[in-house]
């Protein structure tokens, strides 16, 4: 919308013709109240606004300027400005975050040209990037977002010993570079029964280990010929693999049995890489293993439905690792049928009414999940100057019933309640 | 035959009748959820040999004197859950080799100490209908139950027809799933001539044995598929069919008012494209919610706010799971989120209960709580509505049949009951419900 008005403003002060100028005057009173909404500075307040970095305001107030946060706190001390376009709620929380999804990869057709989450020539191609195969547009993105979910780390999907990378997007935006946050935030790798079922081979657990080992053995090799400046030709694969190992980028491992999650948590000592866990089915019994290795865990949602390596998948999981101090957030995760996404917002409720508590499930889906993501610096928190993502309800943010009154991403109002 | 299966299970049927405690029970104190009337905000529920023999306020309510009184202060009692389509029981149907198996009886492959059906009870399920699969255009017969510790599936049966012998229904499907990319049917419409075919042979077979009621010479063979068909041309045995998109739901209802079969249509997805013919067609339906649409191209446009459009116009309509599509311990959970989507509380209740209880024709049973109906209830933590509130316990037939205070009950709510190295003792403690 800016460019358009700054090309329009070039073109009417030329003044080389008074008619273009009359039309342009007359569609500047069309979009006028579009351009001002898309760049209106606003003011949301509400009864209850939940910062996540400090106690929740009664009476709140969040001013926001220029797509930013630009001040927080009660009522009765931030003054909105005339001018700021004013939206009430209920409750006010930070713009949640889905710390796993493969929306805008899978698409909800379930159609073979709509899938892009896992390839199948290979079962170690690291190299492929998430943003290459995003669609921005795609239905998914805009049913979570209107969800309240306004950060997204999608891409490949589980079922290879590495599938491919993830990104971090806003759920906003017509494309890639108007959605992207971080193009390159881990790499997804999968540990366990699921691989066996997409390659002849590796065909069994220990061989996807073996196979995992010595491609970062390889790459140790790369990484340390690139350390001390030495030529080597372009290899796609290896330069993330030493991303990882040099900790620029970092490893999401799915592990979902107790033996399999020990068995990432092996891995990760051996080669030293930063690493997430995700699933996590039976971390509950290995609880103790997860804390002493500080990895953090993006949990399985708690509705997923059990069977196969999720079979032991429990509610309560949630509420064990908070109990335990284990970083964790919540995800939507990846649906091979119905429903084609999951909310994780809806996931985190069943895991606040099991023990986990609201509040302590929505900092798992805002800064908690920023923070395990790496981009707390820009989400997460109601907190001046950073990106100004917000949701806006009617109620308590878990609770069934609960609507969605409005979204912000960036300071737009992206969704409306009709 | 069918004369002594139906003896067996009425004999079993008694036996369990026996069981049930002698001694009147009474829950006070709790909201009481009735479905059929008001709620009752300081509810009196009691209880004898497994049925319910009065409900109302307290005050109003006698309290027998030898009654065993349980305090439900600050808890809802509501009617145990009825589900209206699910796979629960690890039985299976049809095979591949015809399309149309009306013969095939789900309830000869169930398990019935399968633990999908402590699940279904720790999520507040008390009665059933397990169906086979939706691949075949007739996959099978279904079966009503409810699923209490049992050592056999004739333990669980809600109804055995007296005259016939009839335990459940028939499952149909149309649409895509029935489909054959190499074989038949390969189209919408070679599947409604099977079908149809299927029917105009059960009709004949239906005058057959009429004459030889008067003639046993003209008596003919006996025909396990026709004979199930003659039942459902009879209205005796109800019709569950699967189907999706708009039209495919106009030709559930265009084949079950030619043949005149009693029908229920099972997902309709799109029936919020068709919610006035539905209403009119007079056929109920059981509806399904999901947290996103997507994932089935014929289904790509189910959306939660269905049950609110069938409401509107009038039709009648409950809930299913379809576990595992939806685990049973969420459906509640499904019937609100219709609501957020415009559906009213008290329907969202009715079509958890006595709605489905009547596609089953076990509403005289089932469904809610009035004097005389099974003692078949749960009792939540909270309102029904709320994602805080929890199934405490699950009666059915006035014995406690899972309770969330029971460290084994409890982890058929909340998962993990399957980790045999850390509790192998779940069989135990099943023989000892």
């Amino acid at each position: 919308m800016n460019s358009l008005i700054n090309r329009m403003t070039k073109m009417m002060t030329s003044k080389r013709n008074m008619w273009i100028t009359f039309s342009l005057v007359m569609m500047g009173l069309l979009v006028g109240p579009l351009t001002e909404s898309a760049d209106a500075q606003i003011a949301v307040k509400g009864e209850i606004v939940y910062t996540i970095d400090g106690d929740p305001i009664q009476d709140g107030v969040v001013l926001i300027r220029d797509g930013k946060i630009e001040r927080v706190g009660s009522a009765n001390r931030v003054r909105i400005p005339s001018g700021y376009e004013v939206h009430e709620a209920k409750v006010v929380t930070p713009g949640m975050i889905d710390a796993r999804t493969v929306v805008g990869l899978a698409g909800y057709y379930n159609q073979q040209h709509d899938q892009d989450i896992l390839e199948t020539s290979n079962a170690v191609q690291p190299e492929l990037r998430a943003m290459d195969a995003y669609n921005a547009q795609e239905f998914l993105v805009g049913f979570v977002k209107s969800k309240g979910m306004t950060t997204l780390h999608t891409g490949h999907g589980p079922g290879a010993v590495m599938s491919g990378q993830t990104m971090i997007v806003k759920s906003t935006g017509r494309t890639l570079d108007e959605a992207l946050v971080d193009s390159t935030t881990m790499i997804a790798i999968t540990l366990g029964s699921r691989v066996r079922s997409n390659f002849s081979s590796p065909g069994t657990r220990s061989k996807t280990v073996s196979v995992l080992r010595q491609e970062l053995i390889d790459a140790q090799a790369y990484a340390d010929k690139r350390a001390e400046g030495e030529d080597q030709s372009r290899d796609l694969k290896k330069e993330v693999l030493a991303d990882l190992l040099d900790g620029k980028v970092k490893a999401m491992v799915s592990a979902n049995t107790a033996s399999d999650i020990v068995t990432a948590l092996r891995i990760q000592r051996e080669f030293g890489f930063p690493m997430v866990l995700e699933g996590a089915a039976e971390a509950y019994l290995v609880l103790d293993e997860i804390k002493a290795s500080g990895v953090p865990v993006i949990l399985h949602p708690p509705m997923i439905r059990p069977s196969g390596e999720v079979k032991n998948a429990s509610v309560e999981t949630a509420a064990k690792l908070q109990e335990a101090g284990i970083p964790f957030a919540f995800q939507s995760g990846y649906e091979g049928y119905v429903p084609k996404t999951r909310i994780a917002r809806y996931e985190a409720a069943i895991a606040a009414a099991n023990g986990l508590g609201m509040e302590d499930a929505l900092f798992a889906t805002t800064l908690g999940a920023a923070q395990i993501l790496g981009v707390d610096g820009r989400v997460g928190s109601l907190e001046q100057g950073k990106d100004a993502d917000l949701v806006l309800f009617d109620g308590d943010p878990f609770e069934y019933l609960t609507q969605v009154e409005a979204v912000i991403i960036d300071g737009e109002v992206v969704y409306l309640r009709e | 035959m069918k004369v002594i299966f139906k003896l067996m299970v009425v004999m079993i049927c008694m036996a369990s009748v026996v069981q049930a405690q002698d001694r009147p029970q009474v829950f006070e104190g709790a909201e009481i959820i009735p479905i059929t009337g008001e709620p009752i905000s300081n509810g009196v529920l009691v209880v004898q040999n497994g049925t319910i023999t009065a409900v109302g306020a307290a005050g109003s309510v006698s309290i027998p004197r030898n009654a065993e009184r349980f305090d439900m202060t600050g808890k809802v009692i509501m009617p145990g859950i009825v589900d209206t389509h699910s796979h629960i029981g690890e039985g299976d149907g049809g095979d591949r080799s015809a399309a149309l198996h009306p013969d095939v009886r789900i309830l000869d492959t169930i398990d019935p100490r399968s633990s999908t059906f402590i699940k279904a009870l720790s999520g507040g399920v008390t009665s059933v209908n397990i169906m086979p699969g939706s691949g075949l255009l007739m996959s099978g017969q279904t079966v009503y139950v409810k699923p209490k510790p049992a050592n056999t599936i004739e333990e669980m049966l809600i109804i055995v027809d007296e005259e016939t012998g009839i335990y459940g229904g028939l499952k149909m499907a149309n649409g895509t799933n029935p489909l054959r990319a190499d074989g038949s049917p390969g189209t919408r419409a070679k599947s409604a001539a099977l079908v149809r075919n299927m029917y105009i042979e059960a009709q004949e077979y239906k005058a057959k044995l009429e004459e030889g009621a008067d003639d046993p010479e003209k008596m003919p063979d006996r025909n396990l598929q026709m004979e199930t068909l003659v039942e459902v041309l009879e209205g005796k045995r109800i019709v569950h069919n699967h189907t999706h998109r708009h039209d495919d739901i106009l030709t559930a209802i265009r084949l079950a008012d030619e043949f005149g079969y009693r029908l229920v249509l099972q997902h309709v997805s799109e029936g919020w494209k068709v919610a006035d013919e539905i209403a009119a067609s007079g056929y109920p339906a059981s509806i399904i919610t999901l947290d996103s649409p997507g994932g089935k191209l014929e289904a790509i446009n189910l959306v939660n706010k269905t049950g609110g459009v069938l409401e509107e116009a009038g039709a009648l309509f409950a809930f299913h799971s379809d576990d595992p599509i939806v685990d049973s311990r969420f459906l509640r959970r499904s019937a609100i989120m219709a609501v957020k989507e415009g559906m009213s509380r008290d329907m969202a209740l009715r079509a958890l209960t006595i709605n489905g209880a009547m596609m089953m024709d076990i509403d005289d049973r089932v469904g809610s709580l009035d004097p005389g109906k099974d003692a078949d209830f749960v009792i939540l933590s909270g309102d029904p509505f709320s994602v805080y509130t929890h199934v405490e316990q699950t009666w059915i037939e006035g014995e406690k049949v899972w309770d969330r205070e029971d460290p084994e009950d409890r982890k058929y709510a909340t998962g993990g009951y399957e980790i045999y190295r850390a509790a192998a003792n779940h069989h135990v403690h099943m023989e000892g419900h």
